[in-house]
C-alpha cells in the first residue's frame, strides 16, 4: 500500500541555501538515483564549475547558468516514518509567484535563514505569505551556520529577532535549528560542531510534522464543480461533480444551494468501478444525484440547511499581489474563490503593507506587484463563501487579470451590503415553506415549463407594457401558464394599507406576491413600469430560488446591462410578433420553456 | 484517506475543471503505463464515459503490438482515437539513425504540434471501430498529458494547467501562478494549454493504482519468460529492455521500492544532451 505522504516547502531569502539543504537531504538520505550525483559533479567539471548539491535540483539550463532557482520543483523523498514531496521554492522577489504557487501546495513549510546574514526582506515576506497561505508547521532552519564557526551567540540572535517577526503574523515555529547544509551539519545528522544545541535535525524536525486530516468535523461544503449528463452515451443520470470542501454527505440527507437557494435532498452516491459509499468525507472529488431536480450551476455551495455559507456581494479580505500590473481601484477583474467565478473590483482600501517590513504605506492607492493589502471587494453578483478562519478552503479566492492569476487572498470579514436582509428571509422562507404534494417538477411537466420571472426593462416609451401582455398572450394562447403581473395590481390590493412612499416594503410586497405565483408554476411576467422598480435586482434576490429572465428593451448603443439576459430594440407602436419570438426561442434555450405544452 | 486516494481525488478533479473550461479538449494517450492509468482515472471522474477524443502519435516506430493495444482498447471502451503522423518526414525517410534529437522533433514534436492544430490531416476512429481520414480538423485548446513530475528535472517545474504559445513553445521562467486548485483556464487565441492530471505521482503510485484498480495494461512491462522486461515504452528503435524477472504489478512494486536507477535510463534520446528533455518539452515535445 501507499505510504503516508506529506508536502514541505523550502522557503526562505534568495540564497540563504534552500537548493543546497534539499540536495543535501535526497544526497544523505539515499533518495538519489544511481548515478544522479555523479552526472551533476561531471557536468560541473565539463562546464568548469564547482559542485554544489543545489544542481541536483535546479534542473532547468537557465538555473544553473544563473545559480539560481527560477521554479519551484518537486523532489520526492521518504523516510522510515513517510514519503515527502518536497518543493523547493526560489527566494528571489523576481519569482515570488513561483514560490506562492509552490508553497500553497504544502502542508508544511521550513524557512530558511543564512546565519551569517541574518534576518533579509524575503525570509519576512515568505513568513507572511506563509501565513496568508495557511500553512502553519514551521520549522526554521538557520543555515550557513559553518561561516560563523558554529557560533551560539549568532544562532540566539537570529532566533530572538525572527521570533518576535513572527509572533506578529501569528507563526509559533515547532523549532529553530542550526544547520549547514553545504557540510550536512544537523540535515539528517547530528554533529559534534554544535554540540551546544540539543534539538532535532532537520530530518527529524521535519518528520516531527504531523498529517492534517480533512476537514470532515466541518459544515458540508461542496462548491458544485459540474452537472454531467451523458444522455447521449445512453446514461440518463444527472449527475452534480465537485470536491467536498469540508464535512461530510450522506444519501437522504436534505441540502440547500447558495446562493440560489435552492432545496433538494440527496438521493444517491454515483461511483465507477466501486461500491458507492454510504458517506463520503472532505478531500473527496464526488458525484451525487438529487431527488428533487433542480437547475443548479457551478459555484453554488451545498451545504445543510441550517450551516450555511456566506452569500453576499462584499467581503473584507487580505489580498497579495503578484502580478507586474498594478491592482487599481475602479478596474474590473475575474474573482474565482473554489468553483465560483464573478467580475470583482475594490470597494475600499483599508491598508497596503509591504510584506518585508509590515510597514503600512501612507500613500498608496492601488495595490502594487508584491503588495499585500487590507480591503473589502465588491462582486457584480451576489456570492458564496465561508470566512477562512471558519472553512479555510471556501474562504480563499484568487483574482486573474486577462488570462492569468494575478493575486490571491483569504477571507476575513462579511461586509454587509444592501440586500442582505432581503436574502436572509428568502433563504429562511425557502427552507422553512411548507408544499403540498405536487411536486415543481409536476407543475412543470403540465404547464410545459419550470417556474420563472421574465422582467422587461427599459426606458419609458420602449413599449415594455405592450411586449409583455403580447408575450402573455402568447404562451397563453400555446397552452402555457403565463401571467402578467402588474406592479398597480399589488398597489391596488396588497399595498392599499402602505403609504405612496415607502417604496422598500412596495417593492417587498411585490416580490412576494411574485413569489407566490412563482410556487403556483407560473411563468409570470412583469416590468419595471408602475412602482419604479428600478432596482429589479432585489426582486430578483427576493424570488429565490425561482429565476428571472431579464430582457432589456433599448438601442444597441446602450449595450446589455448589468444584470440583463437579452436586449431588443422594438419599435414601442408593434407589432410585437418578432420580438415575442425572439424572447421565447431564448427561454427555450435556456430551458425556461420546454417544448411539449398540452 | 490514503495517499493514492488523495492522488486519485485530485486527478479527477483537474479532469473535470479541463471538461469544465475547454471546448477542444483531448488527451494524449501513449499507450505506456501513465497515459493508461489516466484513461482509468477519465473514466472515473466522467463516470465510464470518456466525453473527449484521445490523440496518438504514431511515429510507424512503435512496439508493433502497441497499435494492436491501443485500437482493441478503443473499440472495447468506445474510445474516439485521433491519430496523427509526420507522414512527409516519414517519406523523406526519417530514422534515428539521423540523431535522436533530429527524429524525435521529427516524429514527434512536430507531428504532435501540426495534429493537434488540425494543420495536418489526421485519423479518426469512427463509432464502427475504423478510421477515416480527417482534413481540417479544428484546433485542440486543453490537452492533457500524462507528464509526472518524478520523471525528469524540467517536468519537476510543471503546472498542473501550463500554458503553450502560439508556436507549442514552453515560456518555463515566466510560468503563471497557480494555487488552490484555481488553474489557469483563460487563454489568448491561438495559444493551448497543457493540463497535467498526474504530476503528482510517482513512478511507485502508477504501479500501486494499476494493481488496486486491476488496470488492463500493455503486457510489454512484464517479464515474460525471457527475463527481461520493459520499464518504459516508446519507439523500438530507442527504448531498451530492462534485466528484471517482474512478471506482474506487485512484483515491479517490489523492485521499484529497492531500485536506484532512473525510470528513463532505457530511453536512448534522453542521454544525448545534459538538457535534452528540457529542449524537447520547451518546443512542445510532451
Amino acid at each position: 500500500m501507499a505510504h503516508e505522504t506529506m508536502n514541505v516547502v523550502i522557503v526562505g531569502h534568495v540564497d540563504h541555501g534552500k537548493s543546497t539543504l534539499v540536495g543535501r537531504l535526497l544526497a544523505d538520505t539515499g533518495t538519489l538515483g544511481e548515478g544522479k550525483l555523479e552526472k551533476v559533479q561531471e557536468v560541473c567539471r565539463q562546464q568548469g564549475k564547482v559542485f554544489e548539491y543545489a544542481f541536483l535540483l535546479d534542473a532547468l539550463e537557465e538555473e544553473q547558468g544563473q545559480g539560481i532557482t527560477i521554479d519551484s520543483a518537486r523532489v520526492f523523498f521518504r523516510t522510515a516514518l513517510r514519503d515527502y514531496i518536497i518543493i523547493d521554492a526560489p527566494g528571489h522577489i523576481e519569482f515570488l509567484k513561483n514560490m506562492v504557487s509552490g508553497a500553497a501546495r504544502a502542508e508544511a513549510a521550513v524557512l530558511l535563514i543564512d546565519a551569517n546574514e541574518g534576518v533579509r526582506e524575503n525570509s519576512r515576506r515568505h513568513g507572511y505569505l506563509l501565513s496568508v497561505l495557511g500553512i502553519k508547521q514551521i520549522v526554521v532552519a538557520v543555515n550557513k551556520i559553518d561561516l560563523v564557526d558554529y557560533d551560539e551567540k549568532v544562532f540566539r540572535d537570529i532566533v530572538a529577532e525572527y521570533r518576535e517577526f513572527l509572533a506578529e503574523i501569528d507563526i509559533e515555529p515547532r523549532h529553530f535549528v542550526p544547520v549547514s547544509a553545504r557540510e550536512g551539519d544537523f540535515v539528517a545528522t547530528r554533529s559534534e560542531r554544535l554540540a551546544w544545541f540539543d534539538g532535532p535535525t532537520i530530518l527529524e524536525a521535519v518528520d516531527g510534522f504531523t498529517k492534517q486530516a480533512p476537514e470532515s468535523e466541518l459544515p458540508l461544503r461542496l462548491p458544485v464543480q459540474d452537472v454531467f449528463k451523458f444522455n447521449e452515451r445512453g446514461d440518463d443520470r444527472r449527475i452534480v461533480v465537485g470536491r467536498v470542501e469540508a464535512g461530510t454527505l450522506r444519501p437522504g440527507e436534505r441540502v440547500l444551494f447558495s446562493p440560489s437557494n435552492k432545496v433538494s435532498t440527496i438521493s444517491t452516491i454515483e461511483a465507477w468501478q466501486a461500491d458507492a459509499p454510504s458517506s463520503v468525507g472532505a478531500g473527496n472529488s464526488v458525484g451525487i444525484t438529487l431527488s428533487e431536480q433542480i437547475y443548479i450551476r457551478r459555484g453554488e455551495i451545498m451545504s445543510h440547511l441550517h450551516a450555511p455559507p456566506q452569500v453576499s456581494t462584499k467581503l473584507r479580505a487580505n489580498l497579495f499581489w503578484l502580478s507586474k500590473k498594478p491592482m487599481q481601484p475602479g478596474k474590473r477583474y475575474k474573482l474565482k474563490l473554489t468553483t465560483a467565478e464573478t467580475e470583482v473590483t475594490i470597494d475600499e482600501i483599508h491598508r497596503i503593507l509591504d510584506a518585508s517590513n509590515l510597514d503600512a504605506s501612507l500613500t498608496k492607492n492601488q495595490v502594487e506587484r508584491h503588495d499585500v493589502a487590507d480591503l473589502v471587494l465588491r462582486t457584480r453578483v451576489p456570492i458564496a463563501f465561508d470566512l477562512t478562519a471558519e472553512v479555510e478552503t471556501t474562504g480563499r479566492f484568487v483574482i486573474v487579470d486577462e488570462y492569468d492569476i494575478a493575486g490571491g487572498g483569504i477571507v476575513r470579514e462579511v461586509v454587509s451590503d444592501r440586500l442582505e436582509q432581503r436574502r436572509l428571509e428568502s433563504r429562511i422562507r425557502e427552507i422553512e415553506w411548507v408544499r403540498g404534494d405536487i411536486s415543481p417538477e409536476q407543475r412543470a411537466h403540465y404547464a410545459g415549463h419550470p417556474a420563472s420571472m421574465v422582467m422587461l426593462t427599459g426606458a419609458t416609451g420602449t413599449g415594455k407594457h405592450r411586449i409583455g401582455r403580447a408575450l402573455e398572450s402568447a404562451l397563453v394562447h400555446r397552452g402555457h401558464r403565463a401571467y402578467l403581473l402588474d406592479g398597480k395590481n399589488v398597489v391596488l390590493g396588497v399595498d392599499a394599507d402602505l403609504a405612496f412612499d415607502d417604496i422598500e416594503e412596495l417593492v417587498r410586497s411585490f416580490g412576494e406576491v411574485a413569489h407566490l405565483l412563482l410556487d403556483a408554476g407560473n411563468l409570470v411576467i412583469s416590468t419595471t413600469n408602475v412602482i419604479g422598480l428600478s432596482d429589479h435586482l432585489a426582486i430578483k434576490t427576493q424570488i429565490a430560488p425561482f429565476d428571472m429572465f431579464v430582457v432589456h428593451l433599448g438601442p444597441e448603443a446602450e449595450g446589455l446591462p448589468e444584470g440583463a439576459d437579452m436586449r431588443l430594440d422594438p419599435n414601442p407602436d408593434g407589432p410585437h410578433d418578432r420580438e415575442v419570438n425572439q424572447i421565447t426561442a431564448e427561454l427555450r434555450e435556456r430551458g425556461r420553456l420546454l417544448m411539449q405544452s398540452k | 484517506m490514503s495517499h493514492l486516494d488523495e492522488l486519485e481525488n485530485q486527478s479527477v478533479y483537474i479532469f473535470r475543471e479541463a471538461y469544465k473550461h475547454f471546448k477542444n479538449l483531448c488527451m494524449l494517450w501513449s499507450i505506456g503505463k501513465d497515459s493508461t492509468v489516466m484513461l482509468w482515472l477519465a473514466r472515473k471522474a466522467f463516470f465510464g464515459h470518456v466525453p473527449f477524443p484521445l490523440v496518438h502519435i504514431d511515429t510507424s516506430y512503435k512496439i508493433p503490438v502497441m497499435i494492436e493495444y491501443r485500437d482493441k482498447l478503443a473499440r472495447q471502451w468506445g474510445l474516439e482515437m485521433v491519430v496523427g503522423q509526420n507522414r512527409a518526414a516519414l517519406a523523406a525517410g526519417m530514422n534515428h539513425t539521423r540523431g535522436r534529437l533530429v527524429c524525435c522533433r521529427a516524429l514527434k514534436t512536430d507531428a504532435l504540434i501540426n495534429t493537434l492544430s488540425g494543420a495536418w490531416p489526421r485519423k479518426r476512429m469512427g463509432p464502427d471501430g475504423e478510421y477515416r481520414e480527417e482534413l481540417d480538423g479544428e484546433a485542440f485548446t486543453g490537452v492533457i498529458v500524462g507528464a509526472r513530475a518524478d520523471e525528469e528535472g524540467s517536468r519537476a517545474k510543471e503546472r498542473y494547467f501550463s500554458p503553450r504559445d502560439h508556436n507549442s513553445d514552453w515560456d518555463v521562467s515566466d510560468q503563471p501562478p497557480e494555487l488552490w486548485n484555481q488553474f489557469k483556464t483563460d487563454f489568448a487565441p491561438g495559444t493551448h494549454v497543457r493540463i497535467h492530471p498526474l504530476l503528482d505521482w510517482t513512478e511507485i503510485n502508477i504501479w500501486e493504482y494499476i494493481e488496486k484498480e486491476n488496470i488492463p495494461i500493455i503486457d510489454l512491462y512484464f517479464d515474460k519468460g525471457s527475463g527481461k522486461r520493459y520499464r518504459s515504452i516508446g519507439c523500438e528503435t530507442c527504448t531498451g529492455m530492462i534485466e528484471s524477472p517482474a512478471r506482474n504489478p506487485a512484483e515491479i512494486i517490489t523492485e521499484l521500492r529497492l531500485t536506484n536507477i532512473p525510470e528513463r535510463a532505457g530511453r536512448a534520446q534522453d542521454q544525448e544532451d545534459t538538457y535534452a528533455m528540457e529542449k524537447l518539452r520547451r518546443e512542445g515535445y510532451m
